[in-house]
């Protein structure tokens, strides 16, 4: 087996390994009842399956937006589009997440929907901001010699624009996935489960160990994938 | 071949077009080179011929065909183009950037590899070392080299190139220049090349056209063009010392006169025949050969001083050299360079020993100009 997919492996088993073993650990040591039902087998897997599936969606919606969002934008015609645009981005991500998951609370309601859309909308900065600047940082003279050449603007996207982007869209993916562990943890505060449940149960009825529980679980995934995607990169980035 | 009729480009906040109303004609098979100084739109009539940039006014025709009426990207496919800048793709290899246009035209892997192999060695790069490399790897002169490889992939009819040859060093891009000369006449293609140095201009052209803000001033041949320039633009352009000029011109091997056997000893002959022979040199020393002809090194008076019977054990070495393509001009950069008065010339392609040149001769042939 090539060394980097030793690595991708390791660092896997790894993670899973810690998750288990801790999450094992306080089902088999809980300081009192209290504890024991809250850290229930079945109360933190719904726990992480909800955040699983918050984190999951946004995502999905945030590259199925973001990254032909940032591409259009690049096209020439919308270009100046997109500096304003990326003028906003920057701005729009010095609001706390916090504070954007409560003003479309106050909008669309409390429940899971509410969140999926708020954590969505956030996660699609720096996914949009990062391919429009991946893209539009490419030297001239490359992209003017693709077409001297006769490719095909399609085909100019797809082997030229987007592998040299690849660096950059990944970071703004990277970006995005930690934001979005992150702000999932919140979502708990207007019904949406996830593992922020265990986060604020434990903090209301003072009990460290249930904290750690959901804390470490979240800091667990957004680890996980953003080693993953790093590992993409790698795999895609050769020069 | 081409034919460019009165095209005319305005950019937006330039207050003068940046090509005027130039009209010119190309051959087929010819060079044409557009020489002028920075800024006078020898770029932008590049590009309105692959239709990066299309034209205000005017036209352009391939073949008799309008330029603007075909496919923008066959015709671009069928045209090869080195840009100015090189662009090669960063994250390409050198193979796969030369496969480009091979591979937008659907070519098997098999036909790539070879071509690109086949365009390394053109170039004077390794295959085996450069192939898998990135253009981060390579200096500014390979990278110009793969440029011009990248553009002569698909075996275009027709090539532009835009300072082909402008980051490398005198001496190569002399080697570059005779090596694309000499690659020109097997492949007959017809070529539009930018430089803004005349010298290039007058070696690698069958005609040069010199631009000026956008307008043509004079389109004729080299020759044409040192003998009788349109005005004191062109003649400025040229500059004082013509007839050296013509040395850029004209070729070693049209003016050897093949005396090789006058000039050189084999290396198994001995000090009787050296002797002999060096008497009659007029340049005071000896070529030394092998069974092949090719050059060993040199023996004169000095030489015969040293321990030894043979020509091949009192040889010294020479570094300097020309081939036969090479314009007199280069040869005379060479004996400038090691300080004699002569310079053994070999065949471009067996590398045997053909001649000397000397200075003499050079003299002669700047006298008759
Ligand atoms: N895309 C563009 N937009 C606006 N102006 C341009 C553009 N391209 C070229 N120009 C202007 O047109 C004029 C001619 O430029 P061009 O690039 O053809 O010059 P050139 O002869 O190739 O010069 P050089 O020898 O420096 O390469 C210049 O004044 C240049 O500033
Ligand atoms: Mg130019």
């Amino acid at each position: 087996m090539k060394k980097e997919n030793i690595k991708l492996l390791a660092v896997t088993v790894a993670i899973f390994v810690t998750g288990l073993v801790m999450v094992y650990y306080v089902m088999e040591n809980p300081t009192d009842s209290m504890v024991e039902r809250m850290l229930s087998r079945e109360n933190i897997w719904r726990a992480f399956r909800e955040h699983l599936v918050i984190v999951g969606v946004s995502m999905a919606g945030a590259l199925a937006v973001g990254i032909p969002g940032g591409i259009l934008l690049s096209r020439p015609r919308f270009y100046y589009i997109g500096k304003v645009f990326e003028n906003i981005v920057n701005i729009g991500q010095t609001v706390p997440s916090l504070a954007i998951l409560a003003l479309f609370y106050t909008i669309l309601g409390l429940g899971f929907n509410t969140a999926v859309f708020a954590i969505w909308l956030y996660s699609i900065l720096p996914i949009l901001r990062n391919t429009f600047a991946g893209i539009t940082s490419i030297s001239d003279e490359v992209i003017e010699s693709a077409r001297g050449m006769g490719m095909t603007g399609r085909r100019i996207l797809t082997r030229i624009e987007l592998p040299l982007a690849a660096p950059i869209i990944t970071a703004g993916i990277r970006t995005a996935i930690v934001i979005n562990v992150g702000t999932a943890t919140l979502a708990t505060f207007i019904g949406a489960g996830g593992l922020g449940d265990l986060i604020v149960t434990g903090l209301s009825i003072r009990r460290n160990m249930i904290i750690i529980t959901g804390a470490g679980l979240s800091a667990l995934l957004a680890i996980l994938l953003d080693f993953w995607i790093g590992q993409i990169k790698l795999r895609l980035v050769k020069w | 071949m081409i034919k460019i009729e009165n095209l005319t480009k305005h950019f937006p906040g330039l207050d003068r077009p940046a090509v005027n109303k130039l009209s010119l004609e190309i051959n087929e098979g010819e060079v044409c080179v557009l020489v002028g100084p920075s800024g006078c739109g020898k770029t932008t009539t590049m590009k309105m011929i692959n239709r990066l940039h299309e034209p205000d006014e005017g036209e352009v025709y391939l073949n008799g065909k309008r330029a603007s009426e075909m496919n923008q990207i066959d015709l671009r496919r069928g045209i090869g183009y080195v840009i100015q800048e090189i662009g090669l793709f960063p994250h390409m290899t050198i193979k796969e950037n030369i496969a480009t246009v091979p591979r937008e035209l659907g070519w098997d892997r098999e036909r790539i590899n070879k071509r690109v192999r086949e365009l390394l060695d053109l170039m004077g790069l390794d295959p085996e070392i450069y192939s898998d490399r990135r253009p981060a790897a390579l200096s500014g002169g390979q990278r110009q080299r793969v440029g011009v490889a990248r553009a002569l992939a698909a075996d275009p009819p027709v090539m532009l190139m835009d300072e082909p040859f402008a980051a490398v060093d005198p001496i190569t891009r002399a080697r570059l220049q005779n090596e694309f000369l000499r690659i020109l006449d097997k492949m007959d293609k017809t070529i539009i090349f930018v430089t803004h140095d005349i010298n290039e201009a007058i070696k690698m052209g069958d005609k040069i056209a010199v631009l000026r803000e956008g307008e043509l001033v004079q389109h004729s041949t080299p020759e044409e063009l040192l003998d009788a320039p349109a005005n004191e633009f062109v003649a400025q352009l040229v500059g004082r010392n013509r007839s050296i000029k013509r040395l850029h011109l004209i070729r070693v091997e049209d003016i050897i006169e093949e005396d090789a056997d006058k000039y050189s000893v084999a290396a198994e002959s001995g000090r009787k025949e050296i002797k002999d022979k060096l008497s009659e040199s007029k340049v005071g020393a000896l070529m030394v050969t092998d069974e092949q002809g090719c050059l060993l090194g040199r023996v004169d008076e000095q030489s015969l001083k040293k321990e030894g019977e043979t020509a091949g054990e009192l040889v010294d070495e020479i570094h300097d050299q020309v081939t036969a393509d090479s314009t007199l001009n280069d040869s005379l950069s060479v004996m400038l360079e090691s300080g004699e008065g002569y310079v053994p010339v070999v065949d471009e392609e067996k590398g045997f020993f053909r001649d000397i040149i000397t200075l003499q001769d050079l003299l002669q042939e700047v006298r008759q100009g």
